[in-house]
């Protein structure tokens, strides 16, 4: 019968090795640039990763100290009868230890108090408004079952004028520069989650939210709502772009404005025509 | 009087009157009602705690097989997204013209009920319907729960409930989409997704009578508790059980008006044209622009405000039946008695300031987040008192491996990973990644399926003689056991690696992001439906098991585990009144291996030798 043990080990082993074999496998692990699991792109990205280390040690440590005491208890003191039908080694009789009981209260108290400071100033410059950088809106970006409807202030810098530049589901920023946006929802909830920059805010009718990232590499990354929106949540997804320099980004404004107005000329001649 | 009982003579039970107490506790309560003569009444209409406790079990059980078949199609399609759902596919989705593919609204809608139906319709009437109904009073040694009839009426107001949830799959537009949490505006628009047509208001009104079924039995378990112990039976000699039922019934009595009060704002902004959940301006499909409107975040904290709570109500019951399962099997005291009872009483206390930890990401002002994650750091506490306490319990003891032991210490082992990921989580940065991602419902299902299921399954092991009067077959319990574990986890434990990768929940389709698409991922996820349609399999195991034993389950006396608490002092079944006589209590349920005592456990109605003195903080 002390054989349950065994099951009850192995499943500790299972999780432990889950953890242990993740790394080795981008799929498995943090998501990060493509070709460079171990890379993560923003500097927010970087302190989340490391707290999540801290932490990921702590638990795995009670994890793996539970898990052994618990298996031990199992293996050791089984029930068995001896030849003369009598259990081999009575229970012994404790109603438990105070000192005991402290202990084990006041240390995991410590750990836990010790993170929730820790983590404290982390979380001010992600969330805090007052820590919102004093760096121009690089777009308003509105939430809509179920795509991402992205405003650029265009060439002018301010948004909500003429040369506004409109695009869906298509987000583009430049390297190592600070990218703040605007976030808004016009009908539902939805949740701006951006994996590879581990930025996640949720999208609030009625609410303007500012959220501010970055990233140290350019190329292409994916924006995911992460909150429930309707039969079409699954396929809300963007496309990021992070450019190389502040020339390609300009450029890119340039091209699409041009199009922007080719298509509203184009319409607007129709309307005429019509 | 005395003829009324005799009714009741089948389990051989002498009938005797127990108008003659000496003691001086018969607040009118331990006179003998007659018991029932015909089958509605018996069976049907009862207001015999017992037989209402044994009704919720029953439909308790009956909606965990169709929450676990909701279950198994969504784990479908995440593994091979569109492809039809074998057996299934034809009769639901019935379209040719979509290959019989789910449709991705239908997928939100089997997410949306399995949650609903295995929260509100299986675990909380399992847990304090059933066992907290059978267990009570016969626990603290009382004839009935102090209002029998009320006691009835909760019963009977599940019914509409269920009859309300069962019927929403029909309805025009399909049942309700919107999640568990069923958040506005998406749950309020009846434009915004299919399910929001009818589905929404017919799963409002299910909720709100399962609530006021709650609310009638948490009054009465708190009433009983507090009224009816038999002689000697104090607060701190009550079994754990009880303990962490009378604990979750005042989080309910507490919460419950909260959530109701939400659901009912909910239904008038579906309804009335009220808009508590809508900001002002808001406007969706070309309605006119709200005016005087609220907030959507409002329904979120009333939400948490109960769903919190909520979640310990879903777990305190189970910590109570593994306490009292792993101090019988250990046959040794439970370590720290008293410190067990203030960590449920902590739970409680805290869980009622922490509900902001689901909302970091929500738009809440983040200032909050700060003092929400450090309450929520601190509920890690007593959790983790408990933890050690039960190992405490094992250590030392002399260990019988029956499946309810078994079942109890994979509580335990399970309960851990669950309270651990939740640290994960209460750090606000960590929290920013795997929020709304797979790592979340990794953590409840290893609370909530890891923790409360098999503490269901520990439970109904261990009193299903006491129910049933006949054991169940063990062998098919442990092989029950062997199987559920091992597919319990390979179901669940990947979820938090997935969720780590940025794996969002609620999904029908993950290759729709590209970084999703990979084999590993892909390769997961496959793996971990396998492993549901084992687990799901596996439970047709213990329902024979469970079935056959009814009828032809050995006798089985009236303590065949040889344990303490007062239940255990009656006959299996218990006859009508539960005791001939009310028992007199003389210590905890909780004297195993008592020194110097030849047998090894000391009844509560026994008292103990006189040289054993009690540690008074410990006992
Ligand atoms: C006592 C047993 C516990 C139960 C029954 C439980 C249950 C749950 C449930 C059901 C959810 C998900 C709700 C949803 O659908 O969004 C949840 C989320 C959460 N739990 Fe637990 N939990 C338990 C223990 C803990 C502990 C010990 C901690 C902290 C150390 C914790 C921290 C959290 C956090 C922070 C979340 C929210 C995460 C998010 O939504 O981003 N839980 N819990
Ligand atoms: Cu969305
Ligand atoms: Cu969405």
């Amino acid at each position: 019968m002390r054989y349950w043990s065994i099951l009850f080990a192995v499943a500790a082993v299972f999780s432990v090795g889950a953890f242990v074999y993740a790394p080795f496998s981008a799929d498995w692990w943090l998501p990060n640039v493509a070709g460079d699991p171990y890379h993560v792109v923003s500097t927010f990205g970087k302190e989340i990763d490391s707290l999540y280390f801290i932490i990921l040690g702590i638990t795995g440590v009670a994890f793996i100290g539970t898990q052994i005491v618990l298996v031990w208890v199992q293996y050791r003191y089984v029930d068995e009868i001896g030849p003369d039908g009598k259990p081999t080694r009575p229970a012994q009789y404790f109603h438990g230890s105070q000192r005991l009981e402290v202990v084990w209260t006041i240390i995991p108290a410590a750990i836990l108090v010790f993170l929730a400071l820790y983590q404290m100033d982390t979380w001010a410059s992600i969330k805090l408004r007052s820590a919102t950088p004093r760096v121009p809106v690089l777009a308003e970006i509105t939430g809509r079952q179920f795509q991402w409807v992205i405003k650029y202030p265009g060439p002018d810098g301010k948004l909500n004028t003429a040369d506004d530049l409109f695009t869906v589901s298509d987000l583009h920023f430049v390297k190592n520069q600070t990218a703040l946006i605007q976030l808004k929802s016009s009908d539902v909830l939805h949740s701006f989650f951006l994996p590879q920059m581990r930025i996640k805010q949720d999208a609030v009718p009625g609410m303007t939210i500012p959220v501010w990232f970055d990233a140290d590499t350019a190329g292409h990354y994916e924006l995911v709502c992460a909150e429930l929106c309707g039969w079409g949540h699954y396929k809300m997804r963007g496309h990021v772009t992070v450019h190389e320099t502040e020339e390609e980004f300009q450029k890119w404004q340039a091209d699409q404005l041009a199009e922007q107005n080719r298509s509203q000329l184009s319409m607007a001649s129709e309307s005429q025509g019509r | 009087m005395g003829a009324d009982l005799t009714a009741n003579g089948s389990h051989g039970a002498a009938a005797v009157p127990a108008g003659g107490d000496d003691h001086g506790h018969s607040d009118g309560h331990d006179h003998i009602h007659p018991a029932p003569s015909n089958f509605l009444s018996k069976y049907v209409f009862s207001h015999d705690h017992k037989i209402i406790g044994i009704q919720f079990l029953f439909s308790g059980l009956i909606f965990f097989v169709l929450g676990g078949l909701l279950a198994m199609a969504v784990r479908w399609q995440l593994a091979w997204p569109w492809k039809p759902v074998p057996i299934l596919a034809k009769a639901l989705w019935s379209h040719p013209a979509l290959g019989y593919q789910m449709p991705p609204e239908d997928y939100n809608k089997l997410f949306t009920m399995h949650a609903t139906i295995m929260i509100f319709f299986v675990v909380i009437p399992l847990l304090t319907g059933a066992f907290g109904n059978f267990l009570i009073p016969l626990m603290i040694g009382a004839r009935d729960m102090a209002f029998p009839k009320l006691n009835m009426f909760s019963y009977w107001f599940m019914w509409p409930a269920f009859i309300i949830i069962t019927y929403s799959f029909f309805v025009e537009g399909g049942s309700a989409e919107a999640g568990w949490t069923s958040y506005p505006p998406l749950s309020v628009f009846r434009w915004s997704t299919p399910g929001s047509l009818n589905g929404q208001t017919f799963w409002l009104l299910a909720l709100l009578f399962a609530g006021i079924s709650s609310l009638m039995g948490s009054i009465n378990y708190i009433t009983t508790i507090v009224m009816l112990r038999s002689p000697g039976m104090k607060m701190f000699r009550m079994p754990m059980t009880v303990w962490a039922m009378f604990i979750t019934a005042l989080l309910q009595a507490f919460a419950l008006p909260v959530l109701t009060s939400a659901l009912i704002m909910q239904l008038l902004d579906r309804t009335a044209g009220t808009n508590f959940f809508s900001p002002v301006g808001h406007t969706v499909a070309n309605s006119p622009p709200v005016v005087g409107g609220g907030g959507p975040l409002l329904f979120q904290h009333l939400f948490w405000f109960y769903s919190h709570p909520a979640v310990y109500i879903m777990i305190l019951p189970g910590m109570g039946i593994v306490s009292d399962v792993i101090a019988t099997f250990s046959r040794k005291p439970l370590f720290g008695y008293k410190p067990m009872v203030l960590a449920i009483a902590g739970i409680a206390g805290l869980g009622f300031i922490v509900w902001g930890h689901h909302m970091f990401q929500s738009g809440m002002n983040p200032q909050l987040g700060a003092t929400f994650m450090l309450s929520t750091m601190m509920i890690a506490l007593p959790s983790a008192i408990k933890v050690f306490n039960w190992l405490g319990t094992m250590w030392g003891g002399r260990i019988q491996y029956t499946s309810a032991m078994l079942n109890a210490m994979a509580f335990v082992a399970m309960f851990i990973i669950g309270g651990l990921s939740g640290i994960f989580m209460a750090a606000t940065p960590v929290d920013m990644h795997i929020h709304d991602t797979y790592f979340i419902v990794g953590h409840i299902h290893y609370v909530l399926f890891g923790g409360s299921t098999f503490a269901i399954f520990a439970g109904i092991y261990y009193w299903f003689p006491k129910m049933f009067g006949r054991m169940m077959n063990e062998r098919l319990g442990l092989i029950h056991f062997f199987l559920t574990f091992i597919f319990f986890n390979g179901t669940f434990f990947l979820m938090h690696i997935i969720g780590m990768h940025g794996h969002p929940r609620r999904i029908a389709d993950p290759t729709a992001y590209e970084f999703l698409r990979g084999a590993g991922v892909t390769g997961m996820n496959q793996f971990m439906t396998l492993s549901a349609f084992g687990l799901g399999l596996t439970q047709l195991i213990f329902a024979y098991n469970f079935l056959s034993s009814l009828v032809v389950g050995a006798e089985a006396g009236p303590n065949p585990w040889n344990a303490n608490s007062l239940e255990w002092s009656t006959a299996s079944p218990p006859p009508h009144y539960n005791f001939e006589t009310l028992p007199r209590v003389y210590h905890a349920p909780y004297e195993f291996s008592v020194p110097g005592v030849e047998a090894d456990f000391v009844p509560q109605t026994v008292p103990l030798p006189r040289n054993i003195t009690l540690d008074p903080v410990m006992a």
